[in-house]
């Protein structure tokens, strides 16, 4: 019911005056709306244009090409080449599953593949390209191109990917790069490595991983909000890494790999006047190549669990007893700490006992060696002798003596991943054992038997003290580098280490003149090796015991199973007069010294001297 | 039909384009500011499509059919509207009904009906049926209305705010709210009622935080904190303050806003098209269309004074404030002064739907404008 009459004037005054109101409310909301503007777009305006900035420009760093490696002659032995890999930028893609799933029933793609593209893919940004499948095929990449448009996010790039053209060839040495894993991601230089892909793994590739990587470059890239690049704005090239050329010959290092064979075992040849590695072998060795993008569990599975153990780098981590190859070493120290007479002699019945002990130490010759003195002792290596010297040094001058020729510490070579040896003494064994040195002990320690474990890098380094007479040069394996946009190699200097001296140089000959007997006199143990060399070569044979035999029993190679067999060594340099090249070889279960391991060290220094010659 | 025989012959001595425009009942100044909008806005589509001449195209055609709307809904005098509020609002609450028990669900939401030849939301007639039908039941009473009446008032805005709520569609519904409170305000309820509703709705403010939707409860935090997620619910008040305050004092130029240009900015050619322009042409382009706005807001409100009666009066006013708070609400969820809610910038933003529903607003405006019958003084 209306009970009121509508005034219409009233209600029109009524509606006036709200509508004023509301026009200065909303006038005065749009006074807040421009106060909020002054605030955004006068005010902290440099604040948000820098932010816009940042924004909009991308810092996209670009890899540094690694540095190429040679060996002493210039011989590629790491390159890196162009390859074809498949990519996957999982923020492009919208279906990460159905696209790898999709690429694998056009491609032949691995679970290992997958499995390592989802690893990687969690420690990258996800506008980063990452690798799905590395190496594709001129007839894979044509594949994968006529269906491209099925796969968003997903490109074939063309990358350097590092190559070792002589394969498993001084694999030892060179080593190898694979993908970066997490461990190595916590301490490496995060900066430099932005856009590397790679490092190296083992040997030299690990070792001078700085020299060869190359400094990062990179490009100021507008982007949109996917992180798609649309134009450079802004360009550092990369420092690529330096070149470098290792000391090693090649073809010595080839002979040295087939003088071996099917053996196991290793060579390491140096020059003792500089510490150059001319050779550095051990056997058997593997294929670089396919760690270098990630090897197949299977492949990587049979190479470490495979009994001649290929993934060992006996060079520098393999720990012999150094057998006999000692006693060259006891000999001078004999010489040097007793002033012993080079002619003074002791009888060798073919055992020696220590006295109130009927424990027979045995000779190697089981009829003995008569009366003996110390050329006599190198030359035939009579082990007689060298117990009784032994006993007469006792182990403290033994350990101090062979310590200054770098026994038992690692020689420093430019390598990761060296051994040290071990080289015994009182506090060493009550230290380790709990136990005192017994006098029994140092006996065999005098032939090289016992705790005493030696490298065949080092027997190679300490043969080499002896051909330069005291004289100590670190070994190394990197020869010179040559720095980017740079056309000089800068050779590296040798560095000397404080060298062995003696109270009287000539007893460093007489040591000498008793190794070059052992290689060139009828009676030495290595005249299979001297008998027709056209130089003089010093040399010392060992042979290492794996197997221990009884007192009352003989050891007789044929009855001993395979890897029961004594270990061959020898250890040599050349010309004596003026020592070129010095040779440590070692062959596990090889039986005896001068019969296996010599002739291989004779091949080296044979073709070593005459690659030397002038003429050529 | 009879009213505009004798305004031609009042205005016969004017100038002849003056007849003409009077005869097509369009009102001269707010056509003339909806087409400097629509220009404005079709050239920051372009921009801010990434020069998408598709899109541009699309918005074109879009406006055609909303200036059709406006042109025709001008042509129908005003006490039609008036005779025909209950039954355009009882068939757009049936619509709503229909929606909720038929209609096709979009991002979580069932707003859609699907008419087979085309879809459409219901709630945009609502927009428009419940200023008409508030404005008829109220000027149907003495006015400042009493309380009963303002109960009854309610009432017609409650309901088909909760259907649209249900839907669920908080920034429409809200709006609708508006609208149809717009007119009890202008009606001239006393202010002691007002501060008093308010108060209540103050109140329950935190059942409505209960009665919302997850996603709803986000937006509100997010607007809170922006910070908390950049990379999710908050990037777009983010990017959106940084394209704007980057835009500066005059602004990146047409076509060089990097926000916008590089995708950084979100929604940039619908919601958020006021940071792509903000960013391309700076305060000073922001001023130009703050006035473009407020002459508009000026002119309604004009209209709505020289309204002849009670309900064309109350229906200005209401449709007129609407439009404003369009671009109130908008300008403050881009510019970060309040949460994001799906409301587009009038006649710049980018999509079809509420651009004919304002259209059609300003169409009933001019309707009221140029329907006026001459009074006797």
């Amino acid at each position: 019911m209306r009970a009121t009459i509508k005034d219409h004037i009233r209600e029109s005054r009524l509606f006036n005056e709200r509508a004023a109101v509301a026009l200065v409310i909303a006038l005065l909301l749009i006074g807040v709306i421009i106060a909020r503007l002054v605030y955004l777009q006068i005010i902290s305006h440099e604040h948000f244009a820098t932010l816009a900035d940042e924004n909009r420009i991308n810092i996209v760093a670009i890899p540094p090409t690694r540095g190429l490696i040679y060996d002493r002659n210039g011989v590629l032995l790491a390159q890196n080449l162009p390859a074809f890999s498949l990519e996957i930028t999982p923020e492009q893609t919208p279906d990460l599953e159905a696209t790898i799933a999709g690429l694998r029933s056009l491609l032949d793609i691995s679970d290992e593949e997958v499995r390592r593209f989802h690893r990687q893919a969690r420690q990258n940004r996800p506008f980063n390209s990452i690798p799905l499948k590395f190496h594709l095929s001129e007839e894979e990449v044509a594949r994968f191109a006529v269906n491209r448009h099925r796969f968003p996010g997903v490109d074939i790039e063309a990358r350097l990917i590092r190559d070792y053209p002589l394969g498993p060839l001084a694999v030892h040495a060179v080593g190898y790069v694979g993908r970066i894993n997490e461990e190595e991601l916590k301490t490496l230089d995060a900066a430099n490595y932005s856009a590397t892909r790679f490092i190296g793994k083992t040997g030299v590739e690990k070792y001078y991983e700085d020299l060869l990587h190359g400094r990062v470059g990179y490009k100021h890239v507008e982007t949109n909000a996917l992180g798609r690049i649309l134009r450079e704005v802004s360009r550092t090239p990369p420092v690529p890494g330096a070149d470098i050329y290792l000391s090693l010959d090649i073809n010595l290092q080839v002979l040295a790999e087939q003088a071996l064979g099917e053996r196991r075992g290793a060579v390491v040849a140096l020059d003792p006047r500089n510490g150059e590695i001319l050779a550095l072998v051990s056997m058997p060795g593997y294929d670089p190549n396919p760690f270098v993008t990630g090897i197949d569990p299977a492949a990587y599975q049979a190479l470490q669990s495979s009994p001649d153990k290929p993934l060992f780098n006996r060079a520098l981590r393999g720990q012999y007893p150094p057998g006999s190859i000692i006693k060259p070493f006891i000999g001078l120290a004999g010489l040097d700490y007793l002033l012993l007479a080079m002619g003074t002699t002791s009888f060798c019945p073919g055992w020696y006992s220590l006295p109130g002990d009927d424990h027979r130490y045995r000779d190697w010759k089981k009829e003995g060696h008569g009366r003996t003195d110390l050329e006599k002792a190198i030359v035939q290596s009579c082990d007689v002798y060298f117990y009784d010297l032994a006993l007469s040094l006792g182990i403290d001058r033994i350990h101090d003596f062979l310590a200054r020729f770098g026994f038992g510490q690692p020689t420093g070579i430019d390598l990761t991943g060296e051994a040290g040896g071990l080289l015994p003494s009182r506090a060493w064994k009550q230290a380790r054992r709990h136990e005192p040195w017994y006098l029994g002990e140092t006996l065999i320690t005098g032939i090289g038997q016992g705790y005493t474990l030696a490298t065949p890098l080092q027997l190679a380094v300490t043969t080499a003290v002896i051909a330069q007479r005291g004289e100590r040069i670190r070994p190394h394996i990197l020869y010179a580098r040559r720095d980017p946009e740079e056309p000089a190699l800068h050779a590296l200097e040798p560095q000397a280490l404080p060298p062995v001296e003696l109270a009287m140089p000539r007893h460093w000959d007489q040591i000498i003149a008793a190794m070059e007997k052992a290689v060139h006199s009828i009676r030495g143990t290595a005249y299979r090796i001297g008998r027709d060399a056209p130089y003089r070569i010093a040399g010392k044979t060992g042979t290492a015991q794996v197997f221990g035999i009884k007192q009352d029993e003989e050891y007789k190679e044929e009855e001993v199973a395979a890897h029961l067999r004594d270990h061959a060594l020898f250890v040599a340099f050349s010309p004596v007069e003026e020592p070129r090249i010095a040779v440590a070889v070692i062959v596990e279960n090889g039986g005896s010294g001068g019969a296996t391991a010599a002739p291989i060290a004779r091949q080296l220094i044979d073709y070593y001297l005459s690659s030397q010659e002038p003429s050529s | 039909m009879i009213g505009h025989a004798r305004p031609e012959r009042r205005w016969g001595d004017r100038r002849g384009a003056r007849i003409l425009v009077r005869g097509l009942h369009l009102d001269i100044p707010l056509v003339l500011a909806l087409i400097l909008l629509s220009l404005l806005g079709l050239a920051t589509l372009y921009s801010a499509s990434g020069q998408d001449m598709a899109m541009v195209e699309r918005q074109l055609i879009r406006l055609g059919v909303a200036f059709l709307v406006m042109f025709m809904l001008a042509q129908i005098p005003a006490h039609h509207i008036e005779r025909w509020a209950p039954w355009v609002f009882g068939g757009g609450l049936l619509l709503l009904v229909a929606v909720l028990l038929f209609g096709e669900t979009g991002k979580g939401a069932q707003r859609w009906l699907d008419l087979g030849l085309f879809r459409f939301q219901p709630s945009e007639i609502m927009k428009i049926a419940v200023p008409i039908m508030v404005s008829w039941y109220l000027a149907e009473h003495p006015l400042p209305p009493r309380p009963r009446t303002c109960a009854v008032a309610l009432l017609i805005i409650v309901v088909p705010v909760l259907l649209i709520a249900r839907q669920p569609d908080l920034g429409t519904s809200l709006l609708i709210a508006g609208s149809g409170l717009f007119v009890l305000l202008l009606s001239g309820i006393s202010w002691r009622l007002v501060a008093w509703s308010a108060c209540v709705i103050a109140a329950s403010a935190p059942l409505l935080w209960y009665g919302m939707r997850e996603y709803q409860r986000e937006r509100v935090l997010t607007f809170l904190d922006p910070e908390s997620d950049p990379l999710g619910a908050g990037y777009h008040i983010i990017q959106s303050k940084i394209a704007i305050g980057s835009g500066g004092l005059y602004g990146k130029g047409w076509l060089n806003g990097s926000q916008s240009q590089l995708e950084f900015l979100p929604e940039r050619s619908t919601d958020f098209v006021f940071a792509a322009f903000g960013e391309e042409f700076g305060f000073i382009g922001i001023m130009v269309l703050l006035a473009l706005y407020i002459f508009i807001l000026v002119r309604g409100l004009y209209i709505a004074t020289q309204a002849q009666d009670t309900f064309t009066r109350l229906l200005a006013g209401s449709l007129i404030l609407t439009f404003f708070v369009y671009i109130f609400v908008n300008i403050c969820m881009v510019t970060g002064l309040l949460p994001v809610v799906g409301l587009p910038l009038p006649l710049i933003s980018y999509g079809g739907t509420s651009m004919v529903t304002i259209m059609a607003a300003f169409g009933i405006l001019m309707s009221i404008h140029t329907h006026r019958k001459l009074l006797s003084t």
